[in-house]
């Protein structure tokens, strides 16, 4: 793809070509102290001069001199609520009375979802790797999900490669960034006074399109190339070397798991905040006058008691086999299930756990206690 | 060992419910119920189904749950026997003659019925009217000769929980068929069958190594001793079927709920070989 580049100043043409092809845009804002991604109408919303301060238990925003926009690793929450939505309803259903026949009939409808085009302005690497297992769970299997579908496909993807990982964050050592490779519709390298900017796609190749572009300047790929190398030797946290695929299943016996279980309150902000986690769970709502009822799936976590919930039975009753399920899913059942680790390296699991459990010592203990 | 096909028609009705009318509803005990269903058209026409899948039930205002199919494939009709235990399971329960609910499916993959014709099936089940296997009990009585032995293992705890009394001396009557009940906790002098549990019969028989085929379906314990008996006497692992459970929520294969180890039951059970789920059995809280 051909790099162009976008003065700083020529930004807001950016969002104006988006609104006007009919996009809602969505961009990277400060609110409640954390960094969020919410519908941005002007370049005066992003969060310029922040970085974010994050390890295990902990996420503080700091604001510093720099101008620039991007200059913070991830927010607190991925682009995952876009597409796969927090809650949704699945359908509803109508008791229609029959005066004539005996009885009622009942009646059920799907509910389309409400989808507008919506353009997310600042992606990382890591949420795109994170969003392509969510479309091979939602989209590639047996069943496609057209609640999941209808949304996706309205989505355009603006990326911004990463220049500040956190110390939470290891996507490096998973191979999902810190730049972004696969995935988007625009991809973007912020630079102190302009961006460089390719398109990914046709979508996004008509947007740039739109756009008062500059060749690049003599050092401008030279210093996105030095950029976007700090950013990976900035990660020190790494996955362990070894078959973690292999050794959380042969370790399922381990007493690891009883003493991360001592730790762990089973609170689910992992799964909440984790960009690949899929599961959800089921439920009616019906209306007071009984009439009508709707059929909505909200997000569950595998950390829920009703989560294995069977016929007066909770089938992973303790801590310990929840968090032993949560982390073998992650790290090694999506291979087989997805051919890839449900891991993108992002960090959020362990800044947003209340009691600071860091996902990557958790495998490091459990593969160094197999190789003791 | 070549991997026998299990059947497994893909869902004709997927996302939404269609509706349904209760055609008949039996109780068969104080907590066990049979419904007797029948799909508006033009659903109706479409619904393919093999001996071992599931459906959604949908009750109105309360909620869906998992249901194994036990009609057969060609009945008119689809019945479901359905143990109350929970709110939507309580509610289905009250359901009358000519009421309406939901129903989404056929889910899953049935047990390898093609595949075992003509060979030896041994069905072994414990605890109380295990639909999956009186599905593909009912589909081999009614197509005997295209089978060859059949021999059925039924254990419940006492002897007042054996439904379908009748049934079983009506199926033990049929040349072919050997039918062996067992009670693990009850030894009144009225009990006509064995005392004890149901897979210590498993060794009375001889079996055709390549020829038998095993299904299953009840509390894993129990499948889990029934598996070591069959494979005393020989049995291939790859030969040897069980039907899981899982909490179960879209059938869909997207919710998670219902994942064994990296398996969506929905979708790849929850008819399973032994072959397949060997290191997964046994394991509490998995």
């Amino acid at each position: 793809m051909i790099r162009k580049r976008l003065k700083k100043s020529d930004f807001p043409r950016l969002i104006t070509a988006l609104q006007e092809n009919g996009y809602e845009v969505i961009g990277p804002q400060v609110d409640s102290g954390a960094i969020v991604y919410k519908p941005l109408s002007d370049v005066s919303q992003l969060p310029e001069g922040y970085s974010d301060d994050q390890k295990a238990g902990h996420y503080r925003l700091k604001k510093n001199k720099s101008n620039r926009w991007f200059a913070w690793a991830n927010a607190a929450q991925s682009i995952k609520p876009f597409a796969f939505v927090p809650t949704e309803v699945l359908w509803s259903s109508s008791k229609i009375s029959t005066p004539e026949a005996s009885g009622e009939t009942i009646q059920f409808q799907k509910k389309e979802p409400d989808v507008v085009p919506q353009a997310i302005l600042g992606v990382r690497s890591c949420d795109l790797a994170a969003l392509a297992i969510q479309d091979a769970h939602f989209l590639q299997q047996s069943y496609i999900d057209s609640y999941y579908q209808a949304r996706r496909e309205k989505l355009l993807l603006i990326a911004v490669n990463c220049t500040h990982p956190s110390k939470s964050c290891f996507c490096h050592s998973t191979g999902d960034g810190p730049s972004a490779t696969t995935g988007f519709d625009i991809l973007l390298d912020e630079l102190d006074s302009a961006f460089v900017i390719q398109a990914g796609s046709g979508k996004g190749d008509s947007i740039v399109s739109l756009l008062p572009l500059e060749e690049l300047e003599q050092d401008d790929l030279l210093q996105v190339d030095r950029q976007n190398k700090v950013a990976e030797e900035t990660q020190t946290k790494k996955l362990p070397n070894a078959d973690v695929r292999l050794l959380l299943k042969e370790n399922s016996d381990s007493e690891f798991w009883d003493d991360i279980a001592k730790r762990c309150l089973a609170c689910g902000n992992c799964t909440s905040v984790c960009p690949s986690c899929f599961c959800y769970s089921e439920h009616e709502q019906p209306e007071l006058d009984g009439n009508k009822s709707t059929h909505i799936r909200e997000w569950d976590s595998c950390f829920n008691q009703s989560h294995s919930y069977i016929h007066g039975i909770v089938v992973r009753s303790e801590t310990k086999h929840r968090y032993r399920q949560w982390l073998t899913h992650k790290f090694s059942g999506w291979f087989d299930q997805f051919g890839k680790s449900g891991c993108v390296g992002c960090g959020r699991c362990t800044t947003w756990c209340p009691v600071g459990i860091d996902v990557v010592d958790a495998v490091k203990n459990i593969c160094e206690m197999e190789n003791a | 060992m070549p991997e026998l096909m299990c059947e497994s028609p893909l869902a004709s009705i997927v996302d939404v419910p269609e509706t349904a009318t209760v055609v008949s509803c039996v109780q068969e005990t104080p907590d066990i119920f049979t419904l007797e269903l029948k799909l508006s058209s033009p659903a109706d026409e479409k619904f393919v189904y093999a001996p071992g899948q599931f459906n959604m039930l949908s009750l109105y205002g309360v909620g869906e749950v998992p249901i194994s199919i036990v009609s057969d494939p060609e009945d008119e009709l689809i019945a479901h026997t359905i143990r109350s235990v929970g709110r939507v399971t309580n509610g289905l329960k009250q359901l009358k003659v000519g009421d309406q609910l939901g129903l989404r499916g056929p889910f899953g993959r049935g047990w390898p019925i093609n595949a075992s014709m003509n060979k030896d099936v041994v069905i072994v089940t414990g605890g109380l009217g295990c639909a999956p296997v009186v599905s593909v009990i009912h589909y081999i009585i009614r197509r005997k000769s295209d089978f060859g032995r059949l021999i059925i293992f039924q254990g419940v705890k006492h002897a007042a929980d054996l439904i379908w009394k009748t049934q079983y001396e009506t199926w033990a009557a049929i040349p072919g068929v050997d039918v062996r009940v067992a009670a693990s906790e009850s030894s009144n002098a009225s009990w006509p069958w064995y005392s004890g549990h149901v897979t210590n019969m498993i060794s009375d028989f001889d079996y055709d190594q390549e020829n038998s085929v095993a299904m299953m379906c009840g509390p894993e314990p129990m499948m889990l001793a029934a598996i070591h008996a069959l494979k005393d006497k020989n049995l291939y692992d790859e030969n040897i079927f069980l039907s899981m459970e899982r909490n179960m929520q879209c059938a869909l294969g997207h919710c998670g709920h219902c994942q064994l180890g990296s398996k969506f039951i929905c979708q790849l059970g929850p008819v399973f070989s032994y072959s397949e789920i060997r290191d997964l059995l046994g394991k509490r809280g998995l």
